[in-house]
């Protein structure tokens, strides 16, 4: 799909900005709206399949390598746990997040349970969008064998 | 249900039923790929009816996205067309059958939609979501806080539960502690209220990645290269 399409790549190149930013809004604004970070995770990963589909494989993994996509998907595990160890050193219970409550930032960083959610939610949302383009990645790579 | 909410349900509902009729008759797998697209997208727009955002925003993603995608790169390493039966398929067609009739049974016992005696609106304790809507109430000011469906449902929350929780709501308050308003009932009950089944679930999408990684990767490198 070298050279072909260029209607098709223009709009491409012109929407993937978008969607990515719909991405980080969903995930960043899901206290608040719709969403949160399985469904930011998902459309951010949709953002980099679509230029894997219309870019080719090979361009898609070198905007996202596979090696870094790997330690992304155990990182999110990793920050929603460590939030729970988190909350445990504070003196509460496993994802107690009102023990995260601090007065750091005058009211503008979000604080205890809020602190608590935007951080899994992160978390969520990192592993959710590393597995979602590894998976396709791996289904695309895959040749025919014969 | 509103009458109005019914023509547009009603319709919703007869095109997923096409849609899936459509896909079983189907022997271009290319087609039936697409339509299973649509299906997903007609049902977000139906969970968008029913006030569920949250799980339309799933659907849409997930079914009518990245499951789509991943179906046609699996059919680029197959055939494009199903091949034909010879006999007809009794046996599939009478488990079908038994399954459907099970679940349309099984619904005789749910409760009406939107009653709110519905065990859906007890548990979670009422307090609990009360709670939560009497912070998004505070946070109502705000030109961000609230997409019109979110107020939506928070009104038709607060009718229900207001006079009722406010006290109890005041009260949890106080034992809580100050703490930031976060509207989204569905994100509080996902990772406050359920944060050890989330965390779970986080897990397992972990897992899987890991095992489609370590299934699908791993011998082609030494296979395919010439």
């Amino acid at each position: 799909m070298k050279n072909n399409f260029p209607i098709l790549r223009v709009v491409t190149k012109l929407v993937i900005p978008y969607i990515i930013l719909l991405a980080f809004y969903v995930q960043f604004h899901g206290d608040y709206g719709p969403g949160g970070g399985f469904q930011a995770g998902v459309i951010l990963a949709a953002a980099y399949i679509l230029y894997g589909l219309v870019f080719g494989l090979q361009a898609a993994q070198r905007v996202a390598r596979p090696n870094i996509l790997e330690i992304l998907m155990a990182t999110g595990v990793l920050i929603y746990g460590g939030t729970g160890i988190a909350t445990l050193l504070a003196g509460g219970n496993f994802l107690q997040y009102s023990v995260l409550d601090h007065q750091v930032g005058g009211g503008m960083l979000p604080s205890g349970e809020h602190l608590g959610m935007f951080l899994i939610e992160l978390g969520v949302g990192a592993t959710v969008a590393a597995v979602m383009i590894s998976i396709f990645f791996s289904f695309a790579g895959r040749e025919r064998s014969e | 249900m509103q009458l109005s909410e019914q023509y547009i349900v009603i319709p919703l509902l007869s095109l997923l039923a096409c849609t899936a009729i459509t896909v079983a008759r189907m022997r271009d797998l290319w087609a039936a790929v697409m339509m299973t697209g649509i299906f997903s997208f007609l049902g977000a727009g139906w969970m968008l009816v029913l006030d569920a955002p949250d799980v339309a925003f799933t659907e849409a993603a997930v079914g009518a996205g990245i499951s789509t995608v991943l179906m046609l790169g699996t059919l680029a390493l197959t055939s494009r067309t199903a091949k034909p039966t010879q006999r007809f398929p009794w046996a599939a067609l009478a488990v079908v059958l038994v399954t459907g009739f099970a679940l349309i049974y099984g619904t005789f016992d749910l409760p009406e939609y939107g009653d709110p005696n519905a065990p859906i609106h007890q548990y979670p304790k009422p307090g609990y979501v009360a709670l939560e809507i009497a912070k998004g109430d505070h946070n109502k000011s705000s030109p961000t806080a609230n997409s019109p469906t979110r107020a939506k449902e928070a009104q038709h929350e607060e009718a229900q539960h207001e006079e009722a929780q406010h006290e109890e709501a005041q009260h949890e308050e106080a034992d809580h502690g100050h703490h930031e308003p976060t509207p989204n009932v569905v994100t509080v009950v996902l990772a406050s209220y359920r944060g050890f089944d989330t965390l779970g679930e986080t897990t397992v999408i972990f897992t899987a990645g890991i095992a489609v990684l370590i299934l699908l990767r791993g011998p082609r490198r030494e296979n395919s290269r010439p």
